[in-house]
């Protein structure tokens, strides 16, 4: 199953602020933990998650600062701002309420899928 | 792996790099990035079991199309796409966004390099607007400044290429002496009173205002070999020169037009609360503006230099069409009335502007040019707009003589006919070796070195001007 384009926008930023609340994080470990969360079905190119990235950092949201990685090579690091957290949070209670509804209108729905992924999101 | 499958793996990121540095919205830190996840993902893949080429492959595609990657990129840093002058700029200033905020800018530069040195442009200017108004208190009178205007000013801008630009002593000293003929003879030449109509005492005469007028364009050109840090034999040194000219000529006016602007703005508002600044305005705002946006302008034009698109060859597209269709006209117009002949005794001048016009739509293309682009439907254009300038002012010429063997000869129509015959035989070879061109037998350099080789004769014309006429016509 593909996740639709707006739904995976919609979903990204608040995913990445999530993964990133959890720890510094860079480009790469980002996608590989969004893909392991989501058993590899919320995914999109990979040089999207860059510009997404310098749009939080221009936001104020995320903090990035250049390091290097083990072999050397030179490695951009994200983190999430106090600003970025507080955002996130706003964000988490807009997706808790779209949740709770499509959980309200949904009883039984077709297995687990939805609202499971949705939550995902507040993540 | 082996070290052939890295250097392989190597000249595949490099060939990458390459093809994505050619986007304007990405820098070369974002590439840096992308870069570094393209190899931690090959990393892995080539852990799975994949061949370095297969691994490069799959990497590539997954960072999606580089279209839309570098849209998205252009969204969020959509400034980039505009390229900026960077005021606060390290050495050299106008590197856009490619030096970016990571590495440490390094030892902050003494202020007097910082942004191109515009302390050392904003110091020089407020020294010619003050050297100006240091002459007006020792009560000068208007017609001192009619003549001194370009001596006055110019040696500023000759000490701001020679601290820019640092030409040997040699050529320093050539500047120098020239600037001192050109004081001596404007000021111990004893000019006669004007012989406008109205003759006021401080009208100046006509051989006086022809000597100032030329000594102001003598001396541009002296202060250029400065500006080329002496090397005025070299043809590419004295394209360069007109470059500057014509991109400070353009700055020059939209300060001007911004500053009057301002300055007309400021006297409405101090009026309507009854505060009468004009005289204020008159008598030190507009002297010291018009001195030191001559450095001002300078300065922008050497600091915007890397930066943004040289605006003169650009207007010179835009008019060259128009003002080849302009000529025609006026030929198919000169043609039908036949009245060319015996217009007003101005004519002459105003063909002298024609063809000064002409030419510096000419040169302005020039100077832009790609000498190895081949000739296309521009350079027919240019060809026609000189062909028409040039059948209308041999018009012009032939009448004009006819009128000066009638009334005899005056300052003002020798120096105009010395011009008109000048800019005649430049344009004339031009339109020769455009021809040629065209017709793919001339080298487009030679087109260049044409017009670099032409510039001493202005020089020399107007030296002549400066120094011979006076005397020659009696300082009438």
């Amino acid at each position: 199953m593909r996740i639709g384009k707006d739904l995976v926008a919609a979903a990204a930023t608040p995913v990445v602020l999530g993964i990133l609340a959890e720890g510094e994080s860079y480009g790469y470990a980002i996608l590989q933990r969004i893909s392991e969360l989501s058993g590899g079905e919320l995914e999109w190119s990979d040089g999207m998650l860059y510009p997404l990235l310098h749009r939080l950092e221009r936001l104020g949201q995320v903090e990035s600062q250049w390091g290097a990685s083990p072999t050397g090579r030179p490695r951009k690091h994200y983190r999430l701002s106090p600003q970025g957290a507080a955002t996130l949070a706003e964000q988490r209670r807009q997706w808790d309420v779209v949740g709770g509804v499509l959980a309200k209108v949904w009883p039984d729905g077709p297995g687990p899928g939805g609202s499971a992924r949705l939550a995902l999101g507040g993540a | 792996m082996t070290l052939d499958e890295r250097r392989e793996l190597d000249d595949l990121v490099a060939s990458w790099r390459e093809w994505l540095e050619r986007r304007d919205a990405l820098s070369a830190h974002d590439i840096d990035e992308l870069e570094g996840h393209l190899l931690d993902r090959v990393d892995s893949l080539r852990a799975a079991g994949l061949r370095d080429d297969e691994a490069f492959l799959i990497a590539v595609k997954r960072l999606g199309a580089v279209d839309e990657l570098s849209r998205e990129y252009a969204r969020v840093h959509s400034e980039r796409l505009w390229k900026q002058l960077v005021l606060g700029g390290a050495n050299g200033g106008g590197r856009g966004a490619a030096s970016g905020d990571v590495e440490a800018p390094g030892a902050p530069l003494p202020l007097l390099r910082r942004a191109n040195g515009l302390a050392v442009a904003l110091g020089l200017g407020v020294g010619a607007g003050l050297a100006v108004k240091a002459a007006d208190l020792v009560g000068a009178d208007p017609t001192f400044f009619l003549r001194n205007a370009a001596i006055l000013v110019l040696p500023f801008l000759a000490a701001w290429f020679a601290w820019r630009h640092t030409p040997p002593i040699g050529a320093l000293a050539g500047i120098a002496g020239a600037f001192a003929i050109a004081a001596v003879a404007l000021n111990a030449y004893p000019f006669g009173p004007g012989s406008g109509i109205e003759s006021f005492a401080t009208d100046p005469s006509m051989t006086e205002s022809l000597a100032a007028i030329h000594a102001a364009v003598a001396l541009w050109l002296v202060t250029g070999v400065a500006y080329v840090a002496g090397d005025w034999r070299s043809s590419d040194a004295r394209m360069d020169l007109v470059r500057f000219s014509g991109e400070w000529a353009v700055y020059y006016l939209l300060i001007a037009i911004v500053g009057g602007g301002l300055s007309l703005l400021a006297v409405a508002v101090f009026g309507s609360i009854g505060v009468d600044i004009l005289p204020f305005v008159g008598e030190w705002v507009i002297p010291c503006g018009a001195a030191g946006a001559v450095l001002v302008a300078a300065w922008l034009v050497e600091a915007k230099q890397r930066v943004i698109e040289n605006i003169a060859p650009v207007l010179t597209k835009v008019f060259t069409p128009l003002f080849a269709l302009m000529l025609l006209a006026l030929l198919v117009a000169a043609a039908l009335q036949w009245n060319l002949v015996d217009a007003s005794r101005d004519l002459l001048i105003a063909f002298d502007l024609v063809l000064v016009v002409v030419l510096a739509l000419l040169v302005y293309s020039y100077s832009a040019r790609d000498p190895l682009l081949r000739a296309g439907w521009f350079e027919w254009i240019q060809f026609v707009m000189l062909v028409g300038a040039l059948v209308v002012d041999l018009v012009v010429l032939v009448a004009m003589l006819g009128r000066i063997g009638e009334f005899g000869v005056s300052a003002n129509k020798t120096a105009s006919l010395g011009l008109n015959l000048i800019l005649l035989v430049n344009l004339g070879r031009a339109a020769w070796l455009q021809l040629g061109f065209l017709r793919g037998r001339t080298a487009f350099l030679r087109l260049e070195r044409w017009q670099t080789a032409y510039l001493p004769v202005y020089l020399g014309w107007s030296a002549v001007v400066v120094l011979v006429f006076p005397p020659l016509f009696g300082f009438a």
